[in-house]
């Protein structure tokens, strides 16, 4: 789950630039990460801090030369780097007031870039591919640099990396149409050139981004037919010599018509990535969006309209997008969560259930009303901005400083006004996370700090999963707060099985004494419990009791005496309590996939596996001996869910309950009852037999008594 | 390729009688059965199951038991209380005589063929003497309470063992006194049937008793010491029937539910010599009451209300021959019942108590192959012909023409003319027929309508003029050979030269009405002649034999023509024996004289006869039906031999003018719509 938040203006870009150029060459980040350098197309460099949105230093060049590649900060010496006019390299402090007195020199080739690292020097790459250190370049400014790249070959792109403490610099150049990659090394100096195939009918990348990941670079890079494509560049590749990277499609973007021309790329944390310049889906052709993608899941998280026109510029820093539209450049802040399905789907789910609230046929006063606050801040001035969104971001960072230090009993009353407002946003979403994350932090760190009820909200918004809130299950079972518990099996759509095991075992050893203070959610169990009329009563023809006898099996002939009694006697007592019995249900209804869930079932101990089986059979008896599948009450198991929960626990525990003596009587039941069940559905699968056949049968055309027909003999 | 319009009848509503009782004769390898209405049929095994006679029978008549003495005397009795014996070559009742016991409701035969016994309702066991002749009455045995219904000789001819209601006895055949009672357990409470019926009982030579009763349960009995061997309770009903194999290793068992259950005199372990009686087999092969069951020494025959004759093959004792391990079933008889007047489209049902005459529908559209017609002119009932007298109708005919239908019972030959007026239609009966017509075999117009053919006593053939006024007796053929065997086959040629007969001794006899003298006789072949024609043009006798040979005998060169040899040596009969029904009616095309056409139960063919033979095997073997096969690689139109199972069961087929056929179809579900239902309803799916 990824959102954008409310953005801010940074500067205004400079007036009178084209349509084409935003008058941007890129931003840096400063010395603090609230602080960027800006380096404008002409000749300004200034340095904002972010939050405040005012300049703190700003240099210009003087009439006549111009800034030619963005300016950087020197980590180790804190000084800032520019390059004017493609061979001058300045250098100056934040106290350097007069930008022509700065520190000078002159290169022999002309520079292409400056990257900075943080804690060392910056590199400096030169047009034509070559690559130095600032302090050696500083020694011997006009060494001779060497030509790597050939004739007609330009630079588009470059990046740089920290690697084991060694500088890493990639960058992609374009030479008629064709792509190159080049990976330069420093210490040892070595340059791996790779080649990457176009795409063919004339789409060109137009923008890269990359990121360096467990010793590999993921190359994201956007094309103009709108897709994107992953490459990966292995840090040490075995072979010397141009390679050929192979690309694959991770996401296409959906253009309706032509071509993309003035989009970027950049990749943000935990899968996301954001792109300028693209419509969001294919039906709006307006290619002035904002967009952050999941890239796992291919699916939009979050996308903003830019007003006046998006140039394509796009950068990322300290969490915040900085990019140029119309006349200005804007800081949009963003959030990304890591990807789960159940928080990719998230976006799904609350589209639908806006949808359904606005829906003519059901005014809700409530959304309307809060649609006009929502309106607010558009139509509003400035000033009144950040008072009106109130119900939005800025109130999640509040009320996560409101939470700090308060005690459990305050905190509903600090969560209610946040609690209150409509669900509908993402910022909801993804501040309904972030606060149960740092509750449960805070329950984890503080043994007494437990706001049960607050707890019990945040889980019955049925917008938290366990993957965005880990832990708050388990929390829950931690202070034997099982109401919560069952709320939370009730409403996170993805508890892991070994947590819904964790529940199963906690559930099974709780006494029923301690249950009776509990309040549990009954709805799963059905209160009128006689369910001896419904099985002795003969239902379709069909009674287990019948069935039984008319097998003549000699292996059987103990028990056969007192066996109907006996049957009947075992589905009149409910083996567990009627509160274990709804939690227990709530576990039968979680979904799980069987191979994960398997060798968590084998920590159960033999009792409690024998008490389960018991209960298990008990709701099996009860739902088959009705013709309805389903038990009354609206949350109880299906009969599919009881039998595979039945397989699981025996396939999980057969040996243990083989030698298990009072696990005997339960399993010789379970055969016999399994077996009469085996005999009725192959009873039935004759019957469809029979069925089908009559179908085939009825087919054939009806002859009458007489007929003429025109036969050919061969 | 040949095109034909089809009439599909399906309106012969023919219903065969249910199956009473059998008696297999395994010298002669004949079984013998009694059908519910009376009549009795013989059918050989040795010659492909072929219905050899068939006695019609006789509203009276009630059989309840059938014996042979010998291999030519048959006897029967019934609950009217009468024994019959037949003759088999009048086919009738030889004589009848009154046990006077009331009915009859077994009859045993001892070892040496000398001495009936006859189970009553009076509870009376009657002994008779059997003479060359006839038999005689000698004596009752001890008479006892309650009726007899089952009887066994011991094969030493001193002890009859008998079953009754709830008791076995064991008579002294000397004394006459019971020697043994052995009471029969009944049903336990609240089964359906309290009395316990001993429907059965077999005495085995080593003084065993076996008893199949009402109450489900096949017991062994020790008749010495009257103890209790062993119970098998085989079916929730009754055990209708029990047949003990000759060498007594074998025993099966038919129950109410349809089922016939084999048991086997085996020892339970390997090694071990001490035998017991083991349920091995069962059978399922009837939907309702199996009564008749018997073994013969390579199959299990069993016969029942459901009125198919089954004989499943042990085939643990068949030598591998595929043709004789297959089940057959018996079910529509071996001769036609239908005849047919061509010209104007009229068909003639037999029934055994009326005939039914019918006119044909009619379309006047056109139409491709595959396609079913609209019917324009509906198929109308003109005639419903009941007989007179309780003695069944046992074979009946109609002229080409239409005008003329004769039938005959084994009393009586009975001739009509029938006049068609647009919309009328009157029949008068030909009161004055000539004094040698008193019952017929077999009857048979000539092809102009001029004379009727009567197959008679003693194989004699009459010929009879007919003419409006009056019918006049023209000349009687009688075979050379001096035979007496029934005749079942006639056949004229078109241009009234030739006759032909078949009789049940194999004979083929081609009679000269020209000169009105015996012209031939066939080669004899061993196998019976189950149908027989005479080509229109080239008066070729073709003829269709039990064992599916077919041959083509020349009648002026008096010797089988060159396309007979060819059949042959195609090996023809070899493919048609995964056919188990005989062919049962052979014609000829008259728009094309040289397609022949003959079907049995479950096809249909025509043989063009001007077309060579070539390649009929890899015909019959291939895969793939010519029709699935692309234009190209059709085996052309040189291919002689076309075939039709589209329709099936079949009655009757007929080649009309015009390209027509006639398809007489009996769809099995409706007979067995109209049988009573099973006592035990099918459950669905088992």
């Amino acid at each position: 789950m990824a959102a954008l938040y409310e953005g801010f203006t940074l500067c205004g870009l400079a007036a009178g630039k084209s349509r084409e150029n935003s008058g941007l060459l890129g931003i840096e980040p400063g010395r603090d990460p609230d602080h960027v350098i800006v380096t404008g197309a002409g000749r300004t460099v200034t340095v904002y801090k972010v939050s405040d949105q005012k300049p703190l230093g700003s240099w210009a060049a003087k009439q006549g030369q111009a800034v030619t590649c963005p300016a950087v900060l020197h980590g180790q010496t804190g000084e800032y780097v520019a390059v004017q006019d493609s061979k001058v390299l300045r250098i100056w402090r934040d106290e350097d007031i007069n930008f022509e007195k700065v520190f000078k020199a002159t290169l022999s080739a002309a520079v292409s870039r400056i990257h900075a690292l943080p804690s060392l020097e910056p590199l400096v790459l030169f047009q034509r591919g070559a690559v130095r250190q600032l302090d050696a370049l500083l020694a011997a400014p006009q060494q001779a640099v060497e030509e790597v790249l050939s004739e007609d070959e330009v630079i588009r792109w470059s990046s740089c990396f920290l690697e084991a403490e060694q500088p890493l610099l990639l960058f992609s150049t374009e030479k008629s149409g064709e792509c190159f990659l080049y990976l330069q090394k420093l210490k040892p100096n070595v340059l791996h050139k790779y080649s990457i195939d176009s795409e063919g009918k004339g789409a060109c990348p137009i923008s890269f981004t990359a990121t360096l990941e467990n010793k590999c670079i993921t190359l994201m890079c956007l094309y103009s037919s709108g897709c994107v494509y992953k490459l990966l560049v292995s840090l040490h590749p075995s072979v010397e010599g141009e390679q050929h990277l192979p690309k694959s499609l991770l996401l296409k973007l959906p253009v309706s018509e032509g071509v993309l021309s003035r989009a970027a790329i950049t990749s943000l944390e935990e899968g996301h990535i954001a792109i300028v310049g693209s419509p969001h889906s294919a039906s709006t052709g307006d290619r002035d969006f904002l967009c952050i993608w999941n890239t796992n899941f291919q699916t939009l998280q979050a996308s903003k309209e830019l007003a006046g026109g998006a140039y394509g510029q796009l950068w990322c820093n300290a969490g915040k997008l900085y990019v140029t539209h119309g006349k200005v450049l804007t800081v949009l802040p963003y959030r990304c969560e890591m990807s789960s399905l159940a928080a990719a789907l998230g976006k799904l789910k609350q589209t639908s259930t806006q949808e359904v609230t606005l829906s003519p046929s059901e005014l809700n006063w409530n959304s309307l009303l809060h649609e006009e606050t929502a309106l607010q801040p558009r139509t509003g001035g400035a000033g009144m901005r950040t008072r009106n969104s109130a119900t939005l971001s800025p109130t999640i960072n509040q009320v996560l400083e409101d939470l700090k230090g308060v005690s459990s009993e305050e905190v509903e009353e600090v969560l209610e006004p946040f609690l209150s407002c409509s669900p509908v946003s993402p910022q909801f979403q993804l501040g309904l996370s972030h606060i149960t994350v740092e509750l449960l932090k805070r329950c984890q760190a503080d043994p007494g700090f437990y706001p049960q009820t607050v707890l019990a909200r945040l889980a019955q918004t049925g917008r938290l999963s366990h993957s965005s809130c880990p832990g708050f299950l388990m929390l829950a079972l931690e202070k034997r707060d099982y109401f919560l518990a069952q709320l939370c099996l009730q409403q996170f759509p993805d508890v892991p099985e070994a947590v819904t095991c964790a529940c199963l075992k906690a559930f099974l050893s709780v006494a029923d004494a301690d249950l009776v203070p509990v309040n549990v959610d009954l709805e799963g169990v059905s209160l009128v419990d006689g369910p001896g009329h419904s099985l002795e009563g003969v239902q379709n023809g069909f009674s287990p009791v019948l069935l039984e006898e008319d097998g003549c099996d000699v292996q059987l002939t103990a028990p056969k005496l007192d066996q109907s009694s006996s049957w009947i006697d075992m589905s009149l007592t409910r083996p567990v309590g009627l509160k274990k019995s709804a939690l227990l249900n709530e576990i039968l209804r979680s979904s799980y996939s069987e191979s994960f869930l398997l060798p968590h079932l084998k920590d159960l101990s033999s009792r409690q596996v024998i008490l389960f089986l018991r209960y298990l059979q008990y709701l099996y008896v009860r739902s088959s001996g009705d013709v309805y599948t389903q038990l009354p009450g609206l949350r109880a198991p299906t009969v599919t869910q009881i039998m595979d929960w039945v397989s699981l626990l025996l396939d999980a525990h057969f040996t243990v309950l083989i030698m298990a003596p009072e696990a005997k009587g339960l399993l010789t039941q379970l055969h016999r009852f399994v077996r009469s069940q085996v005999r009725l559905y192959s009873e039935l699968g004759k019957i469809q037999g029979t069925l089908q056949e009559l179908g085939k049968i009825n087919k054939e055309q009806e002859i009458g008594l007489y007929s003429i027909e025109v036969i050919e003999l061969f | 390729m040949v095109e034909f319009k089809v009439h599909r009848v399906r309106f012969f509503d023919y219903m065969p009688s249910g199956i009473r009782c059998m008696a297999f004769h395994s010298k002669a390898d004949r079984l013998a059965l009694a059908r519910l209405d009376g009549s009795v049929e013989i059918i050989n095994f040795s010659n492909n199951y072929f219905q050899e006679k068939v006695i019609p029978g006789n509203d009276s008549r009630s059989i309840e038991a059938i014996c042979w003495v010998g291999c030519d005397r048959l006897f029967t009795a019934g609950l009217n209380g009468e024994i019959v014996e037949f003759d088999l070559e009048r086919l009738c009742p030889k004589y009848t005589l009154d046990a006077f016991g009331g009915p009859i409701w077994t009859a045993a035969c001892n070892s040496e063929e000398t001495h009936f016994a006859f189970g009553c309702e009076d509870g009376s066991v009657k002994l008779f003497e059997i003479l060359p002749d006839k038999i005689q009455f000698e004596r009752n045995l001890d008479r006892q309470k309650g009726r007899i219904l089952s009887l066994s000789w011991h094969k030493s001819g001193t002890l009859i063992a008998a079953g009754s209601l709830d008791v076995i006895r064991v008579f002294d055949v000397k004394s006459g006194h019971s020697v043994q009672r052995i009471l029969v357990d009944k049903g336990p409470a609240g089964t359906h049937n309290k009395d316990c019926v001993v429907w059965n009982v077999a005495f085995l030579s080593d003084y065993t008793i076996v008893s199949g009763d009402s109450v489900g349960k096949v017991q062994i009995w020790d008749a010495n010491k009257g103890t209790l061997i062993k119970t098998h309770l085989v079916s929730k009903w009754d055990v209708l029937s029990l047949s003990v194999s000759e060498n007594e290793d074998s025993i099966v068992a038919g129950t109410s539910e349809g089922t016939v259950v084999q048991f086997q005199l085996l020892s339970p372990t390997i090694g071990d010599t001490e035998t017991q009686w083991i349920r091995t087999r069962t059978f399922k092969h009837h939907t309702h009451d199996v009564r008749a069951v018997t073994e013969t020494k390579t199959a299990v025959v069993s016969g029942g209300l459901d009125t198919q004759l089954v004989i499943c093959s042990l085939l643990d004792k068949v030598e591998v021959k595929p043709s004789e391990s297959v089940l057959r079933k018996v079910i529509f008889p071996h001769r036609t019942l239908v005849s047919c007047a061509k010209k104007p489209g009229l068909l003639l049902f037999q029934f055994p108590d009326q005939l039914e005459l019918w006119r044909l529908g009619g379309t006047d559209t056109v139409g491709k192959p595959g396609e079913s017609l609209p019917v324009t002119r509906k198929p109308e009932k003109l005639l419903q012909l009941k007989r007179k007298g309780d003695d069944h109708i046992c074979c009946s005919t109609i002229s080409e023409c239409g005008q003329w239908i004769a039938y005959s019972t084994v009393t009586s030959i009975r001739l009509y003319q029938l006049q068609c007026e647009s919309n009328n239609i009157s029949i008068t009966k030909v009161s004055k027929l000539p004094k040698v017509l008193r019952s017929a075999h077999q009857l048979q117009f000539s092809a102009d309508s001029s004379k009727l053919f009567v197959a008679s006593e003693q194989a004699t053939i009459h010929v009879i003029s007919l003419s409006r006024s009056e019918c006049k007796h023209v000349h009687t053929f009688k075979p050379k050979s001096g035979s007496s065997a029934p005749v079942h086959l006639l056949a004229a040629s078109a241009d009234g030269q030739w006759l032909t007969s078949a009789n049940r001794h194999c004979e083929i006899n081609v009679y000269n009405l020209k000169k009105l003298k015996h012209h031939c006789m066939l080669p004899v072949y061993n196998s019976l002649p189950s149908a027989m024609a005479i080509h229109p043009e080239t008066n070729n006798l073709l003829i269709a034999h039990a064992d599916q040979q077919i041959f083509e005998f020349s009648t002026v060169d008096k010797q089988y023509t060159d396309w007979s040899r060819k059949l042959h040596k195609e090996g023809f009969h070899k493919c048609r024996i995964k056919w188990h029904t005989p062919i049962t009616h052979i014609t000829f095309n008259p728009s094309a004289p040289s397609q022949v056409m003959l079907h049995d139960t479950y096809m249909f063919c025509i043989i063009d006869q001007s077309l060579p033979l070539d390649g009929l095997k890899a015909q019959f073997y291939s895969q793939l039906t010519p029709k699935d096969m692309s234009e190209t690689d059709r085996p052309s139109k040189t291919n002689a031999f076309k075939m039709c199972t589209k329709y099936q069961p079949l009655l009757h087929v007929n080649v009309l003018e015009d390209d027509w056929l006639v398809v007489v179809e009996r769809p099995l579900i409706d007979i067995h719509s109209q049988l009573p239902a099973p006592v035990r309803q099918k459950k669905f799916g088992t």
